[in-house]
């Protein structure tokens, strides 16, 4: 890692998506100078982070597709020509799709992923495919049956998951857009834990088509970024309805980049309702976490808004209720991965039958947490136990539905920490699932609510200078007011600090690497 | 293979136990695209889907990432379908996933209806050639996908068991699928395997008549599953239950039903058990052999579909579907056996000859129902019979019509029409057209008859004499004279009138 420190502060990856894209548009910059100085990136630090599973070989050349189209006067769209990570749940027919298994190892899809193809039209530069828990079942990124992504603020610490491989991806300014997906917390948790910028759409928002199913009724696709205004110049992007995707609105969605730059321009919360959730925080948060998120509070007191405590009693069993129905849903969606039709194929020794191919395939093919959820929802949705487990479970999600209803006739939007700790050590929960579920407490309920919600920088905890995440939760289709009262709350906490969160990290390009962590890093796992 | 099966004599299983049946009917749609996937659909008119895995997307393939949409016009034909069958059409239906391996189903899972069909608790009428009419309860009919097509390599029966690989063909994987199934049926009795035959077939009438399926059974369009129990006579209790499958001709039906009700009663007369399991028919044996064993507790892991929302047809559809149906079969049929006066015998005859809608075209045409059943179902019959061809092919219900007009007019005597009906068979144009070309009209001139009739008289000084003294019926040699030197071009009934209006005239 001793190039971290070796880059210039007014690099070129240390810019946002939209101060790059503004540059673009000007001429300033091209796409292929801003592509290949993320690929420079990756080639730097990527062997220490293990932020991508793939890195395209095509980026620079479509990236000079875009300079073309752009000096013929083509009329491009407001990230063209901007580099974005993707995760790699999401199908994509140029590069491996995997979702962090050994099942789908170099399986290349025929399709692209609805966002995909939007990303592809709105002439933003693919760079790659980032790392996950398999299946995206995990906190930290440490079920990649791949290896493990690295925290860029400590190579030590796991970076969230399942989707750590686009958050450190986006912190270690390897790219500046990423795509997530988010089932229980897998954008927020790891924007909390790297200092970055995570949003749940509304469920419905963005097209789930040809990402690759772990629970259908929780998945969200969404973006992952250092900014709020980048997130919702990505969600601009991805957002909309999509007729491959019966579950998807036909909402007319308001420009989310609008609804950001007028949050971040007010500086004002005069007239919101910002109501605290009493179930998410206090016992089994970390001081430091339940610090910044107090000091989070006082600062929107002090910009006007009005702070109400509000309570919502179901949320205590929203873990239990999503470890029911996740698994359930998980257990059949994973059941197409039988070595019939794509990817690994296992022949027991001596031959078999068919069963005994598939069984081989998945015992092989699968690791341990994804084994353990299949026979988990297998067993919840058995007769004889469905009523009292998925059926159960499904009450549950009534009631936290109804316990969102009556805290946002309270509230405009709600407020929690977007993770109970910050980033803990590789190894550390690995081999207690029950620990590593509680990861997501906070972030759980919106997704079995289907509202949106987004986790962004709040402050690094003192007592480990790690980064620490707020949760903003707004009702559903009220996406656009997230935005809002995040850029808003994102310039407050900025103002206070005089600088960005991020560009405290320890590999920001314009912050050389403390000696002691460089020298940790050395010899730091891999 | 059960070849070796001993079987019961028919009468004597049905004299000591009483057959129970129950049927599932699948009804492959014939829309454009498949259930769930813009795919074109193998089982739409004029598919051809031979070359195996070409009608195919990533849903039909369950792909990792694909996701299934909802076929709206396989919805439309689904309620169009459960309101034909009298049911009720449910106002909001759901999806279900049914969880098991096989590797004809791309997904693991096949996208069903479960606990909330689309349509449920109908009616079928159904009737016998002994005009017996059995009322089929309907408990449902929900919409499914099919699965994909294996076929066994290397094996001597072509069966999974024993075959060296299997190959899959995805085209039929996502084919839009009704499933009705019934209520258990009792009273059947003797006509169970032609009640069968009469309900599968009653359902094929529906389907057609809706135009929603191309319905050939051959070829898989509808398919029947067949369930079958003996109960012990007054025993009171429901025996155990096989589900035959891969019958897929009418008269398969039928005779798969007889098989069974043999084959059971020969096994519990013997003291023996019957093994809950699917059947499968063989067409060339006309037996049965086991399949895989059934149990109520196979497990499916039945959820909602999450990846679909519920189905929720608006009331304006139904009833714009339901003003869109057809005259229900049963209907039908007594409507037109009423309007037209048939007796049970004569209506049978139409029905059994499959000539219904030659004979209401004809009547809608203008023909008498009396003359239009005589022509269709005698002579037409007749000379299809011979060329070995349908009669509908053979002449059009106007053409008919007009036929009987000329008849009933007195223009053309019976057998001058069966000639012209010759004539319009070979082509030579409309009946009124035939009777020009071929000279062909009844001789209606008296003064022509009466020259005939005198010279006749003459000529059988002896049959005059008779007639004077009052021995009527000698007149008919006359009469014969009379019509063979008017070549037949005469009506026999005014030639009558003539004859003894001359001999009696001093």
């Amino acid at each position: 890692m001793s190039g971290h420190g070796a880059v210039s502060g007014d690099s070129l990856i240390s810019l946002s998506a939209s101060v790059l894209a503004e540059r673009l548009h000007s001429g300033e910059l091209s796409s292929v100078e801003v592509t290949q100085a993320h690929l420079d990136r990756i080639a730097e630090v990527d062997g220490d982070i293990h932020a991508f599973l793939h890195v395209s070989a095509d980026a620079l050349k479509t990236a000079a597709e875009v300079d073309g189209a752009r000096r013929l006067g083509a009329k491009l769209s407001p990230l063209a020509g901007v580099p974005v990570a993707i995760k790699d749940v999401l199908c994509t027919q140029d590069m491996p799709s995997t979702a962090g298994s050994r099942i789908l190892e170099g399986w290349i899809p025929p399709y692209d992923a609805t966002v995909v193809a939007k990303l592809r039209k709105a002439r933003l530069i693919p760079l790659g495919k980032t790392n996950m828990d398999e299946f995206a079942m995990g906190s930290s990124t440490e079920h990649s049956a791949f290896g493990p992504t690295h925290n860029p603020w400590d190579l030590e610490r796991i970076p969230g998951g399942s989707g750590g491989g686009s958050a450190a991806a986006v912190a270690a300014f390897e790219a500046p857009l990423a795509l997530g997906s988010d089932t229980g917390g897998s954008i927020r948790q790891p924007a909390a834990v790297t200092g970055t910028v995570g949003m749940k759409p509304t469920y419905g928002g963005v097209s789930r088509y040809g990402a690759i199913a772990l629970a259908s009724s929780l998945d969200q696709v969404g973006p992952v970024t250092r900014t709020v205004l980048d997130a919702a110049l990505l969600h601009d992007v991805i957002g909309g309805h999509d007729e491959h995707d019966s579950t998807s609105l036909t909402d007319a969605w308001p420009s989310f980049a609008d609804a950001a730059r007028a949050g971040a321009a007010s500086g004002s919360l005069t007239g919101v309702r910002v109501g605290v959730v009493k179930e998410l925080g206090g016992e089994g948060f970390q001081a430091g976490v339940s610090a910044r998120f107090a000091e989070a509070l006082d600062l929107m007191a002090s910009a006007g808004a009005e702070i109400v405590e509000v309570s919502a009693p179901s949320f205590r069993y929203a873990i239990a209720a999503y470890y029911l129905i996740l698994p359930a849903e998980a257990s059949s969606n994973l059941a197409k991965f039988d070595s019939v039709r794509f990817g690994l194929r296992v022949n027991p020794p001596g031959g078999g039958t068919v069963e005994d191919v598939m069984a081989a395939t998945r015992e092989v093919g699968f690791g341990p947490e994804v084994k353990r959820r299949i026979i988990l929802g297998t067993y919840a949705l058995s007769a004889g136990y469905y009523d009292a487990y998925y059926g159960s479970a499904q009450k549950v999600r009534t009631l936290i539905q109804r316990d969102f209803d009556s805290a946002f006739s309270r509230a405009d939007v709600l407020v929690s920490p977007a993770a109970p700790t910050t980033a803990f050590k590789l190894g550390e929960k690995l081999e207690d699932p029950l620990a590593m579920y509680l990861n997501d407490v906070t972030t759980i309920p919106a997704n079995l609510a289907g509202v949106p919600g987004m986790g962004l920088p709040m402050g690094l905890a003192p007592e480990d200078g790690l980064p620490t995440g707020i949760q903003i939760m707004a009702p559903a289709h009220e996406d656009a007011r997230i935005y809002t009262v995040g850029a808003t709350l994102e310039a407050l906490l900025e103002q206070s600090w005089g600088r960005t969160l991020i560009s405290q990290a320890p590999g920001h390009p314009s912050m050389p690497l403390p000696d002691e962590r460089a020298a940790r890093l050395e010899g730091g796992t891999r | 293979m059960t070849s070796t099966a001993d079987l019961m004599d028919f009468d004597k299983a049905l004299e000591l136990f009483e057959p129970v049946l129950g049927f599932e009917v699948h009804v492959e749609l014939n829309t454009k695209t498949k259930m769930f996937s813009p795919a074109p659909n193998p089982a739409a008119p004029g598919a051809d889907a031979s070359e195996p895995n070409t009608m195919v997307t990533p849903v039909c393939l369950g792909l990792p990432g694909s996701l299934p949409v909802v076929n709206e016009q396989a919805i439309r034909f689904s309620i169009s379908l459960g309101l034909a069958l009298g049911c009720e059409i449910a106002p909001t239906s759901r999806f279900a996933r049914k969880n098991y391996f096989y590797p004809d189903l791309a997904k693991n899972y096949q996208i069903s209806q479960y606990d909330e069909p689309i349509a449920h608790d109908g009616l079928v009428e159904v009737e016998l050639a002994n005009g017996k009419t059995f009322r089929i309860e309907i408990e449902r009919a929900h919409m499914e996908e099919d699965a994909g097509k294996l076929t066994h390599v290397g094996g001597a029966t072509g069966r999974i068991q024993g075959a060296d690989y299997s190959l899959v063909d995805y085209n039929r994987a996502g084919v839009p699928l009704v499933e009705i199934v019934t209520k258990m049926i009792t009273g059947a009795e003797h006509d169970a395997p032609e009640l069968a035959k009469a309900y599968v077939s009653a359902i094929r009438d529906i389907v057609v008549a809706l135009g929603i399926s191309e319905a050939r059974m051959e070829r898989g369009n509808l398919r029947c599953d067949a369930n079958i129990s003996l109960s012990p006579r007054g025993s009171g209790e429901l025996g155990t239950r096989t589900e035959t499958k891969n019958v897929n001709s009418l008269r398969s039906v039928e005779r798969a039903i007889r098989y069974e009700i043999q084959r059971q009663a020969a096994i519990l007369a013997a003291g023996g058990a019957i093994i809950q399991e699917t059947r499968h028919w063989h067409e060339d044996s006309g037996t049965t052999s086991a399949g895989r064993p059934k149990s109520d507790a196979d497990d499916y892991r039945y959820f909602p579909e999450p990846d679909l929302l519920p189905v929720e047809p608006s009331r304006a559809l139904i009833e714009e579907l339901r003003s869109a149906l057809p005259e229900p079969p049963a209907v039908r049929r007594r409507r037109l056996k009423e309007s037209w006066g048939f007796t049970d015998l004569e209506f049978q005859d139409v029905l059994n000859s499959g000539l219904l809608v030659e004979v209401e075209s004809t009547v809608a045409a203008g023909a008498s129902p009396a003359q239009a059943r005589k022509w269709w179902t005698g002579e037409i019959a007749r000379l299809a019979n011979v060329a070995a061809v349908d009669p509908s092919s053979l002449v059009s219900p106007a053409d008919v019509a007009a036929l009987v007009a000329l008849v009933e007019s007195g223009e053309l005597t019976d057998r001058l029409a069966r000639q012209v009906l010759e004539g319009v068979i070979a082509g030579e144009g409309s009946p009124s057209e035939v009777v020009e070309k071929r000279g062909l009209k009844v001789v209606s001139d008296d003064g022509a008859l009466i020259a005939a009739i005198d010279e006749a008289l003459a000529s059988q000084p002896d049959v005059l004499e008779k007639i004077r003294d009052g021995k009527v019926q000698a007149a008919g040699a006359v009469i014969g004279a009379v019509m063979k030197a008017m070549h037949g071009q005469a009506d026999a009934a005014r030639v009558r009138e003539l004859v003894l209006e001359r001999a009696t005239t001093p």
